[in-house]
């Protein structure tokens, strides 16, 4: 009885551990499916992840190839801006440039014309000469038409009685009068003219083409090393203008003086006798 | 910004007007013009100025003496002064300069150099 009672047990124990057994089974063939799963899915993944990078280098190279086509386009602007700025500040150089001798300009004609007084108008002359050219020695002169000698009519730097008297035709500054051309000797700093028949620059003195007078410059100032394009200028204003403002400061004060000899006269006339 | 006041003392017509041609272009700039020493130093009484344009060879009374006179003010010290004259020779520019002159510009003067002179003493 005891015995069957044992085998019993021992029956049901073995059940059990075939069961334990079954289980494990059962548990190990899923873990065998879900590592194959797992497998499956590490290489799906993995070829995603390929695929996906593939992609994404795609992408940056097409990006960078678009950054580096922006990077030349900005750098070709730049360029462009850069000779744009340049271009605008060798511009306004010239334009400050041309403001500048414009300025001269206007000064020197406004100064010319601000008178009808003769004396003044030679004194304007001389200062145009001297301060706005920067000529040392330098003499004014006139054409009389009866001799058809150069008068000196006002001077700088040297007497007038050391100039030599010069005719129509005759010499440098005769040729000036008759061709009506400006003379200008190739100027060497420092350079100065001890013969007084032979300027360094002279001009003729203007009215339309008729030459009433020329100015002939002897010597610069000494920081003066050479002519500029203002100066250019400065002496195409004198050619046309100082002829005119000489002639008619001249003219009004003939005619102030006759108007005088005139009125005297008329008053007198009036006068009641005594 | 206030006004910046100049004051040209110079003979010359022409010279003067052509350097208030020249500062009339610096923005708020006020010129007033005197043609000698004598005549400057009255325009300065009661008036300040930032900047002095001073020439050389005047009648009356010269810009060397006119300088000297100005910097024996202590009030006026420091206001830079400029000389302008035809004289190149370094010894003149030495002597300007050792009466209290600032900086110096020789005759024919550019307006670029003039206005190069201004900005530079009126930021000191």
């Amino acid at each position: 009885m005891g015995l069957r009672k044992e085998e019993g047990k021992i029956q049901k124990k073995s059940e059990e551990f075939l069961q334990i057994f079954r289980k494990g089974e059962e548990f190990t063939q899923e873990l065998l499916k879900e590592n194959e799963r797992l497998r499956f899915k590490l290489v799906e993944l993995e070829e995603e992840l390929k695929e996906r990078g593939k992609n994404r280098v795609k992408f940056l190279e097409e990006r960078s190839r678009i950054l580096e086509k922006e990077k030349k386009e900005i750098q070709e602007r730049y360029r462009q801006v850069e000779a744009e700025n340049k271009d605008f500040a060798a511009k306004y150089l010239d334009v400050e440039e041309e403001n500048n001798n414009l300025a001269n300009l206007y000064v020197a004609s406004y100064q010319l014309h601000s008178t009808l007084d003769f004396n003044e108008v030679l004194r304007t002359v001389i200062e145009i000469v001297s301060n706005l050219i920067g000529a040392e020695r330098f003499a004014i002169m006139i054409v009389d038409e009866t001799t058809e000698e150069l008068k000196v009519i006002a001077s700088e730097g040297l007497n007038k009685e050391d100039i030599p008297k010069v005719k129509s035709g005759e010499g440098i500054i005769g040729e000036v009068v008759i061709t009506g051309e400006s003379y200008f000797e190739e100027l060497v700093p420092g350079r100065t003219s001890k013969d007084l028949s032979k300027p360094v620059v002279c001009i003729p003195l203007k009215i339309k083409e008729k030459v009433i007078g020329v100015i002939a410059i002897y010597s610069l100032l000494i920081q003066k090393k050479g002519f500029i394009n203002v100066d250019y200028e400065l002496f195409n204003l004198l050619v046309g203008h100082t002829a005119t403002a000489i002639f008619s400061s001249k003219l009004y004060t003939q005619s102030e003086g006759k108007l005088t000899t005139i009125q005297t006269f008329i008053d007198l006339l009036n006068e009641k006798p005594l | 910004m206030s006004d910046i006041n100049f004051l040209i003392v110079e003979d010359s017509p022409t010279m003067r007007q052509l350097i208030t041609f020249a500062l009339k272009r610096i923005q708020k700039a006020k010129v007033v013009e005197a043609t000698d020493g004598v005549d400057a130093l009255k325009k300065m009484v009661g008036q300040n100025f930032d900047m002095l344009f001073v020439d050389i060879n005047m009648p009356v009374m010269d810009g060397l003496k006119f300088v000297s006179l100005v910097r024996a003010d202590p009030a006026k010290k420091d206001v830079p002064i400029i000389m302008i004259t035809t004289e190149g020779a370094e010894e003149d520019r030495k002597r300007a300069l050792s009466l209290g002159a600032s900086a110096y510009l020789t005759k024919p003067i550019l307006i670029q150099e003039l206005l190069q002179i201004v900005s530079q003493h009126l930021k000191q």
